[in-house]
């Protein structure tokens, strides 16, 4: 992970440069996946682990960059943003379990024996409404979540704990059998999508490409709403609430419109990371989890949205390497890492960089 | 919280631009706009008998208020006289036990909440500045800018020439132009002050609260305060909380001195101070 030296280099020479280095970081992603389709003893050829590997950390690139357009603009740190991930990725999971059971049941409500599906999997065959669901269930959660947190006027560490809650009890209620989800072990043995198979190289790159394209789509999209008016009204609302009620706006529509974009975000992120990665279980949901993804955004820097991206590739490829080569340490490590830059870096690699770049 | 009703049209305001030149009041800020509001009586806000009460104190007793239409009015008092619970209840911050808040003829306050009640027109400057720190001077008073606030007109909104030109002028006369695109994080005590007050000013409120405006300001900036003051007095109604004695005196015309939740005296400040019960609050039994 050579990046930040990469932004040093930036910050020094101007936005030209920017553009370009950002040109280059995506022309290699767009690169990798063609270069997984070259025959297996070609010296270029990118493994399927590779691939996997870095489409894996894109996916959670989207997450940091949603949650840090809720926390780093609006100042809702969301501790529970593992759960919309999660039910994107399970709404995904559920069209993959249909497919890869053909008209039989999925495997797990057999061996269940249970003789039909629960209602909610109601045509769960068709991509078209997998899709509707994956935006859906995220979507609407946090829609009645938000509504009721934001009317009561809940914020701070309150809101934070509440969607921790939030996400520990959608775990609960995911480990048990008779939710309907897989229980513990979730879904897995994917077989198909689409009728192409999942583990084809095909299909994994045309999977890749498509989360580089959502991904510089949020970004440009988060670009675009954070240089809006909409954007000014949120930092508003992070630093002086009570004077922009004042000042003649209803803060709550504000907020409950990011918040509900930022766990739609999650939610394809999920549906992408689960053909991709080929698993889905409770275990996504979990607190850790989504405390994880706001050490990403701490340490990319809130409030820059390129910056949360950097944190999560950069924790994540430590992790990668980090839990291979000193196993025991991994959690060590992220905590240390976590207080260090809360003490020392309070905005982040990209603050650093500024720093660096404005002597 | 309870139910509040939607922001209805007849909240707000019809903006009045009156054709004879004579909407803009000697230094260029803020409208006319005596023909939005109902107020045919003669009064722009009354309170009449609001009660607070806080865990059994009572911060505002039985408090009748009536402020009239271009008014100043000063509000002074002891500490814990309810000066700022007072603002609290007309603002929608606190719902009083009971009593009646009208903003002019028709609109109960205390029917609506924080935001209703600033785009019918009542504007409120805190006691410590308030302004929005990681934005701009510019930024700032943009937001300010009486628009559509909705949601999805944010979404969209672009700043047309005009407003610009509106935002300079107010910026321009209370010299924070050289600073517009300074963060607002980094002003003086008396410049953000100024620079709260601007928010309001572009608000093109009916009635404006001023909670100690120039607590923290250089003799300097107070004597220009005073002046600002007296030129929005006419085309807007003021009402000042502030215990700086000599700058109630070179601005008000009409003093009320609060006690204990409620009015203990009214009238010109040397009557005021004049008042032997005045005296005895302000110096002890």
């Amino acid at each position: 992970m050579n990046q930040p030296l990469l932004v040093t280099a930036t910050q020094k020479a101007g936005p030209r440069l920017t553009l370009a280095i950002g040109a280059i970081a995506v022309l290699l992603l767009v690169a990798l996946p063609l270069l997984s389709l070259l025959p297996a003893d070609h010296a270029l050829q990118v493994s399927a682990y590779t691939l996997t590997l870095v489409g894996k950390i894109l996916c959670y690139a989207i997450v940091a960059l949603a949650l840090d357009l809720v926390w780093g603009y609006a100042g809702l740190l969301s501790l529970g943003h593992g759960l919309f991930f999660a039910l994107g990725g399970y709404a995904m999971g559920m069209y993959l379990m249909r497919q890869a059971a053909g008209d039989g049941l999925p495997g797990f409500m057999t061996f269940l024996s249970w003789s039909e599906l629960p209602w909610y999997w109601a045509g769960t065959e068709h991509f078209a409404w997998a899709l509707c669901l994956v935006v859906l269930a995220p979507g609407l959660l946090a829609l009645v979540f938000g509504w009721f947190a934001f009317r009561s006027r809940i914020k701070g560490v309150y809101f934070s704990i509440m969607t921790q809650a939030l996400t520990f009890a959608g775990m609960l209620l995911f480990f048990r059998n008779e939710t309907g989800f897989g229980g513990n072990n979730g879904f897995t043995s994917f077989r198909t999508i689409l009728g192409f198979d999942i583990a084809a190289q095909g299909t994994r790159a045309v999977l890749f490409l498509l989360t580089v394209g959502l991904l510089l789509a949020s970004l440009y999209l988060c670009r675009c709403l954070t240089r809006s008016k909409f954007g000014r009204l949120l930092t508003a609302v992070r630093d002086a609430e009570n004077r922009l009620m004042f000042c003649g706006y209803d803060p709550r529509g504000f907020k409950l419109l990011v918040w509900v974009l930022s766990a739609v975000l999650c939610g394809l992120a999920g549906a992408l990371y689960v053909p991709q990665v080929g698993i889905i279980n409770p275990s996504e949901m979990s607190p850790t989890n989504s405390i994880e993804a706001a050490v990403w955004v701490a340490l990319g820097g809130r409030g820059t949205l390129i910056g949360p991206l950097l944190g999560a590739g950069l924790v994540n490829g430590m992790k990668s390497w980090f839990t291979v080569a000193f196993p025991e340490f991994w959690l060590f490590f992220l905590g240390a890492l976590f207080i260090l830059v809360t003490l020392y870096l309070p905005k982040g690699v990209v603050g650093l960089l500024k720093k660096r770049s404005q002597p | 919280m309870r139910g509040v009703p939607p922001v209805h049209p007849e909240f707000m305001l019809e903006p009045v631009f009156d054709n004879l030149g004579a909407g803009r009041d000697a230094i260029g800020l803020g409208q006319s706009r005596k023909a939005g509001l109902d107020t045919r009586h003669g009064t722009v806000l009354s309170l009449e008998d609001i009660s607070v009460s806080f865990d059994g104190f009572k911060a505002l007793n039985a408090l009748n208020l009536y402020i009239g239409v271009g008014e100043l009015r000063c509000i002074i008092g002891p500490n814990g006289a309810g000066k700022t619970t007072m603002m609290d209840v007309i603002t929608g911050k606190t719902r009083p036990d009971s009593g009646t808040a009208w903003f002019g003829d028709t609109l109960d306050l205390t029917r609506m909440n924080e935001y209703q009640i600033a785009q019918a027109g009542i504007g409120r400057k805190f006691q410590k500045p308030t302004v929005f720190e990681a934005l701009t001077v510019f930024e700032n008073v943009e937001l300010a800018l009486k628009t559509d606030k909705s949601v999805w007109a944010s979404l969209a909104a672009r700043l047309g020439g005009e407003q610009r030109q509106r935002i300079e002028e107010v910026l321009g006369t209370l010299r924070l132009l050289p600073l517009a695109q300074r963060q607002a994080g980094l002003l003086s005590h008396g410049q953000k002050q100024f620079l709260e007050i601007g928010m309001l000013l572009v608000q093109e409120p009916q009635l404006l609260l001023l909670d100690e405006p120039v607590a923290g300001m250089t003799d300097a900036e107070t004597e220009f305060t005073a002046e600002l003051f007296k030129g929005l007095a006419g085309k807007h109604s003021l009402m000042v909380v502030e215990h700086d004695m000599g700058f109630v005196g070179s601005i008000a015309d009409h003093v009320t001195v609060l006690h204990q939740g409620s009015v203990l005296a009214e009238g010109s400040l040397e009557q005021v101070q004049a008042d032997e019960r005045v005296v005895e609050v302000y110096l002890g039994r």
